[in-house]
């Protein structure tokens, strides 16, 4: 870093250059700074939802395209996804008061005998940022949690995740007692984890498999467009 | 007769063909690193049995499952390879019955075998970036109770090494004398 970066005084950037600033800072994984620029952001006046579309998740795009092309490695994104998280704090008390607007909700959660959550984490804080609200259930979930879930708090998505080829078996347990009920097309099914692929999403009767976070943001935001067409239309 | 195995398990399936007198069996090895990017398992061991199979009259695929969520399956499937038993190598050095048994007990249970107590920093510290960036330590493994060091051989060495990587994951530490477990008939009955 040359001397004039480590100078470098974010107040002083003007808006334009502290958004270009921010998304290197989300690239680097540098979360005090990200904190520092979404309250500057806040008290020249920005609308918190642009702050988080124009500056984080934009940001958070560029690196889970370097991710998907093999720039950037997991410890990389990792430390960005915890920079836009300290962001996120700062944002999301003031998304709902400022009148964001609100995509669909969506619950999400690792299945039963899995305790692996940085993709479905990863999800979770992507999807917020994309205007979705996010209900996440954490791990090992055992489909009771899951049903009990949707009767609550009545989503549009539903999101499984699981790391393992042994656990993996389990989103089609959830999906098959959604069916026995007679809910599985009150919901959108969304599925993702290391060891999925679409042909196991489909096989398990999921309406999507995401291949990362990016993906399962486009599914969902598709999905529901679809959606409210069907809804218009009937 | 090959084995064409993972190089995290060279060194047990080396010791058993010696210590058993499997004279009949060769080895060859795809690079253990593989692990960290799963899906290119399957790719490789695809390639290396096309490599092989003219010189062989059947080969045995050394790999669990190995989180390929069935693509080595589906490889040996195709090829007409077989593979060892189990999900991965902490099942197969167990006993896969055993493993099974305890695995739904042991969710938040992070294993360790010979090979990954010996290779701990380049397999795991390293690759997760944890050399660099310490405070990753519990996004990766905040969810983990303890570290189960499944020992194939009776190593002091080895045993330290592990209980070191339990203390700098946080993890409780537990040592479980293995052997070879369900690696010796596989290999005596191939």
């Amino acid at each position: 870093m040359s001397d004039e970066e480590e100078d470098l005084i974010l107040s002083e950037l003007n808006d334009e250059e502290l958004v270009e600033q921010m998304m290197d800072d989300l690239y680097d994984g540098m979360k005090p700074e990200i904190e520092e620029g979404v309250n500057i952001l806040l008290e020249r006046g920005w609308a918190p939802y642009r702050i988080l579309t124009e500056a984080l998740v934009a940001g958070m795009t560029i690196v889970g395209n370097d991710f998907r092309d093999g720039i950037l490695f997991v410890p990389e994104v990792l430390l960005s996804a915890n920079a836009m998280k300290g962001g996120m704090a700062i944002l999301k008390p003031l998304l709902a008061e400022t009148g964001a607007p609100r995509m669909g909700k969506m619950v999400i959660g690792t299945v039963k005998g899995d305790i692996h959550d940085i993709g479905k984490n990863l999800v979770a804080m992507m999807m917020e940022g994309a205007g979705f609200e996010v209900v996440d259930l954490g791990i090992n979930n055992p489909v009771e949690n899951y049903l009990e879930a949707l009767e609550q708090e009545q989503p549009d998505i539903l999101g499984m995740s699981a790391l393992l080829t042994t656990t993996m078996p389990y989103m089609k347990v959830v999906i098959d007692t959604m069916v026995e009920k007679g809910l599985r097309d009150d919901y959108v099914v969304l599925v993702g984890g290391a060891p999925l692929n679409e042909e196991f999403g489909k096989a398990i009767g999921a309406d999507g498999y995401c291949r990362d976070a990016a993906v399962a943001v486009e599914m969902a935001k598709d999905f529901i467009k679809r959606r409210h067409n069907q809804m218009t239309a009937s | 007769m090959l084995v064409l195995a993972c190089g995290a398990i060279a060194r047990e399936v080396m010791a058993l063909i010696r210590l058993n007198g499997l004279d009949h069996l060769d080895l060859a090895c795809l690079p253990a690193i593989l692990h960290n990017t799963p899906d290119r398992i399957a790719p490789a061991l695809r390639a290396a049995i096309a490599k092989h199979q003219p010189n062989y009259d059947r080969i045995i695929v050394g790999y669990g499952d190995c989180g390929t969520g069935g693509e080595i399956d589906r490889v040996c499937a195709e090829t007409g390879a077989t593979r060892l038993p189990g999900a991965h190598c902490y099942a197969f050095f167990s006993g896969v019955e055993t493993f099974d048994a305890v695995a739904e007990d042991e969710i938040a249970a992070f294993y360790l075998t010979d090979f990954l107590a010996r290779q701990f920093d380049a397999f795991v510290t390293r690759p997760l970036g944890l050399d660099r960036h310490p405070e990753l330590r519990d996004i990766y493994f905040g969810n983990y109770e303890k570290l189960v060091y499944l020992a194939q051989t009776d190593d002091p060495k080895l045993t330290e090494a592990a209980q070191a990587a339990a203390d700098r994951l946080g993890l409780a530490f537990e040592r479980r004398q293995t052997g070879y477990g369900d690696l010796v008939p596989a290999l005596q009955d191939a």
